[in-house]
């Protein structure tokens, strides 16, 4: 993420990075971020809290106006629990799927009407078409 | 508030212990470019980027591995025609309420409240978990700044999963 807003940032367009793991931002350092201490894969609030959501959206933004050194993290105030035993436990096991080379539809009903829609199939799995050979 | 949970050494302890190779994590070397924000909030336009595989239903979906693409979603898309798929975060949070790492719910209430000026007509997605530093500042970044531009965007929120 951190790459990426970078070279958004070095083209004139402002960026803020939304971000639950503050040591791996620190180390890529993109312009603005604004650091959420919760557990990873709710980085813009919990589910089904669209006040809390909003709370949290709302201070985020506010770091495009308030962060005025390159490289500033914006510490949110908010946090998980009060306990904080998420933490003992975040990223002690690997749970990760096996890294598939073809697309991963959260339905059948998707790949359908995806393959519907672009009959000649996944662009990345097709490749680049060939240049004609002389 | 207890020490945020430090993860490069967290996950480099979990893949020694896994026989795995050590993971390479980005670095940023240089101090990062700056662009002033010389307006205010509800004046800008903002385009929204998360790396949470998310597409649209219809849409082909994203690789789990090494998948440098992206999908331009609307920003006035029905949240129920979004979809998650993601080989290194438990789905089943985003799949219940994909605001928490797709904020687009979010960001259309701010802007219908005047705080935020409006949303680009895309917000854009990727997979995340791409190995290749080079692939993302080669092919992936370059073509977002492509679409930042295009969408006149005068600020950019980047949401990982």
């Amino acid at each position: 993420m951190g790459l990426i807003a970078r070279q958004i940032e070095a083209v004139g367009i402002a960026t803020l990075c939304m971000t639950s793991a503050l040591d791996i931002t620190r180390a890529v350092n993109p312009p603005r971020a604004a650091f959420l201490d919760y557990p990873l894969g709710q980085t813009a609030g919990k589910v089904g809290e669209p006040a809390l959501q909003r709370a949290i959206m709302a201070e985020a933004l506010q770091g495009f106006a308030t962060l005025k050194e390159p490289g500033s993290v914006k510490m949110l105030p908010f946090k998980w629990d009060d306990s904080e035993d998420w933490k003992r436990s975040a990223f002690t096991t690997d749970t990760r799927l096996a890294r598939l080379d073809t697309p991963q539809y959260q339905c059948a009903e998707d790949r359908a009407l995806a393959e519907a829609a672009s009959p000649d199939g996944c662009a990345i799995c097709v490749g680049p078409a060939q240049p004609p050979a002389n | 508030m207890s020490e945020p949970v430090r993860y490069i050494e967290r996950i480099g302890q979990l893949y020694q212990s896994l026989g795995y190779p050590a993971y390479r994590w980005a670095v940023g070397e240089s101090p990062p470019p700056w662009t002033a924000v010389t307006k205010p909030l509800s004046e800008c336009r903002l385009m929204l980027i998360a790396s949470g595989g998310i597409y649209l239903a219809g849409q082909v979906a994203f690789h789990y591995k090494d998948d440098t693409s992206y999908r331009a979603i609307p920003t006035d898309a029905p949240m129920a025609t979004l979809r998650a798929t993601h080989f290194a975060y438990d789905t089943a949070n985003a799949r219940r309420d994909l605001n928490c790492i797709f904020p687009l719910e979010t960001l259309r209430r701010l802007v219908a409240e005047g705080f935020l000026g409006e949303l680009t007509a895309h917000a854009y997605t990727f997979m995340g978990g791409i190995y290749s530093t080079r692939r993302v500042s080669t092919e992936l970044a370059p073509a977002l700044v492509a679409r930042a531009r295009e969408e006149k965007a005068d600020l950019a929120l980047l949401v990982p999963a």
